[in-house]
């Protein structure tokens, strides 16, 4: 019982955080690779792609998808200050954005004819297919174009980027739950300490005590554990 | 007690972190919703094209929404045409329209008069304007929330009333609430006009000076409304009649001052607005600070949730918000928009639920609306209200 899972659970966060951190542009090329890559070259490679996200990860795991399936003029933006400036600046054909980015409501302005507004943009909206638009929308990451544009070429590209959005969630899950266990074991570790001390048992009775109680109180060890930890810093 | 025993109704429903959800939150966290077997999932979103998506593709049951905004998607107006059906009006007014000290000591040098009147005001901001023009210097950036908000409408309304013409003299962005006071610090925009408690966080900051309550440009602004999708409302008419009781219950809770602590209580906590209680509290008091100065300015009619008849969607309000729309061009008129548009507020939905009609004190503006400058509105004659103004695009 000494301390094995917890150790396991620490090694994989350190490895999902050097993962973050080191990613090379083939390990994020990879992520998420899958049935959305496209055998050839689009024929509308040099659609130009603005990726408005505050996530660099994320931002980079895009821009390498859009990359692999051949889309040559991608530009990426983590800042939103002045983001309308920027947009008109870069002249963009399709802007994907992330949902959790409050700029998003910058962007509506652009449906707007208006003086401020140069080329009119659209919602990427394709009234036929609202599962893809659902399936954007549960991802996180919302698409816009150029009015006129035409659609299906720029569902591959929110696909794409759908899938890529939902692989970078499930890593961020993993992560997660990796550090939440890693606190479990630790709670547990703290509380067998209290108990061994406080009850005068060893280390396997004070695990057995904590297994026992949670069984009988139909509760996770780890909140019994916590339980334990709270009454001893209220009885101190 | 079998019926409450069984299983409460779960409704997913999203809000922005803003004052004007309080009977949304209070009946969600104080037991309102639970009395009439409702169990309200309350999302926080960070823009309300999110709001807007997720309530158009069913992620949501239900959306706390900005008015125009409902009307705008039942219209199909910039995006896709989702028929929306409003049987509860969330809150009256709550808007402000802060300056920048900068801008401030400019209008108060120009103006001929209190600049607290919003006549006065507007005249000053025309003169600031033609002598900006003048000494060649860029236009002023005033920002406001959303394409379809009252914060568009009523700046666009108070300043063209003065002279200025919103899409020539002046430049209008769109800027996230969060955002305002940063960037109103950092001279990206001269004023902008926001919801609550955001002016306030500029006043606190000592970046902004607030000119105007929204209220003072429009006495009567319907301003957040709870919407459904149409067929959801048509699918689930008992679960929508709960939820208007609940929300009417805590709207006349919210609306008791003796309650403004407890309500600001409950719309701090960490899920919901997460900022201090007493900022929330002096927007329930209707209680301002004005300028770093230390000025106040107290009116009942800031924010009005519960009260003067605010909760009952008033087919009036949804008219005057379309006929905004079609003069700043975002629309045409047409007498089918024109009923489209009211018939999205459903008065008779909430009238059913709570059972009767609230009674208007007296001293509520005739028109239902009580703008400061124009002739009376009426709702079934746009084309005179746009032919009141000469500056208009449409």
């Amino acid at each position: 019982m000494n301390g094995g899972p917890g150790r396991a659970a620490a090694s994989h966060i350190e490895f999902l955080a050097a993962l973050r951190q080191d990613w090379t542009s083939t390990q994020i090329a990879s992520i998420g690779n899958g049935r959305e890559a496209l055998s050839s070259a689009p024929a509308d490679a040099a659609l130009k792609i603005l990726v408005i996200d505050k996530d660099p990860i994320r931002r980079a795991i895009l821009d390498a998808g859009l990359r692999e399936a051949g889309f040559v003029n991608v530009i990426l933006l983590g800042e939103t200050a002045g983001l309308l400036n920027h947009i008109y600046r870069i002249d963009p054909d399709v802007i994907l954005i992330d949902l959790e980015n409050p700029s998003r409501d910058v962007l509506e302005q652009m449906f707007q004819v208006s003086r401020v507004v140069r080329r009119p943009i659209a919602m990427f909206v394709d009234q036929s297919d609202r599962e893809t638009t659902r399936a954007a929308v549960e991802a996180g990451v919302s698409a816009y174009i150029v009015d006129g544009l035409r659609q299906g070429r720029v569902k591959d590209i929110l696909e794409l980027c759908i899938s890529r959005f939902n692989a970078v969630a499930r890593l961020q899950d993993e992560l997660d739950r990796a550090k939440s266990a890693l606190e479990e074991r630790k709670a547990i570790d703290r509380a067998k300490g209290i108990l061994m001390q406080v009850k005068g048992l060893s280390e396997e009775q004070a695990y057995a005590l904590l297994r026992k109680t949670a069984m009988n109180e139909k509760r996770k060890i780890a909140e019994v554990a916590q339980a334990v930890i709270t009454a001893s810093e209220l009885l101190k | 007690m079998t019926a409450r025993t069984t299983a409460a109704t779960r409704l997913t429903i999203g809000f922005i972190p803003l004052a004007d959800a309080a009977a949304l939150i209070v009946a969600a966290d104080r037991g309102f919703a639970a009395e009439e077997g409702l169990e309200l999932d309350l999302v926080r979103e960070v823009s309300w094209s999110n709001v807007r998506d997720k309530l158009n593709i069913g992620l949501f049951d239900a959306a706390h929404l900005l008015a125009p905004l409902a009307i705008a998607s039942s219209l199909g107006i910039g995006h896709v045409k989702v028929p929306l059906t409003v049987p509860f009006n969330l809150a009256l007014n709550g808007n402000a329209i802060t300056v920048s000290p900068t801008l401030w000591t400019a209008l108060s040098t120009a103006a001929e008069g209190d600049l607290a009147d919003p006549a006065v005001s507007a005249g000053a901001l025309a003169r600031v304007v033609a002598a900006r023009k003048a000494r060649g210097l860029p236009p002023l950036t005033l920002g406001m929330t959303f394409p379809f908000s009252n914060h568009n409408y009523q700046l666009r309304f108070w300043m063209a009333a003065g002279g200025v013409v919103p899409d020539d003299d002046v430049q209008l962005v769109v800027l996230p609430p969060p955002y305002m006071a940063e960037s109103l610090g950092n001279g990206h925009v001269d004023g902008f006009c926001v919801g609550a408690p955001w002016n306030s966080t500029a006043v606190d900051l000592g970046i902004g000076h607030i000119l105007h309550f929204g209220a003072e440009i429009v006495g009567r602004a319907a301003e957040k409304v709870l919407a459904v999708r149409r067929c959801w409302a048509d699918e689930r008419p008992d679960v929508l009649a709960r939820l208007v009781r609940a929300l009417d219950r805590a709207a006349c809770f919210v609306a008791d001052p003796a309650n403004h602590e407890e309500a600001a209580a409950l719309l701090a906590a960490p899920a919901r607005l997460d900022i201090a209680p007493d900022t929330i509290r002096r927007t329930l008091d209707g209680h301002l600070r004005l300028a770093s100065d230390g000025r106040m300015r107290t009116s009942d009619r800031y924010l009005v949730v519960g009260r003067l008849g605010a909760s009952r969607p008033d087919p009036a309000q949804a008219a005057w918000a379309y006929a905004q729309m079609v003069r700043w061009g975002q629309t045409p008129l047409s007498p089918e928009l024109l009923a489209a548009a009211t018939g999205v507020f459903r008065p008779e939905l909430y009238e059913a639920a709570v059972g009767g009609a609230p009674r208007l004190p007296a001293g509520e503006p005739a028109d239902d609306i009580g703008a400061f400058a124009g002739p009376a509105f009426d709702p079934a004659d746009i084309a005179a209200h746009l032919a009141a103004w000469p500056i208009r695009r449409s």
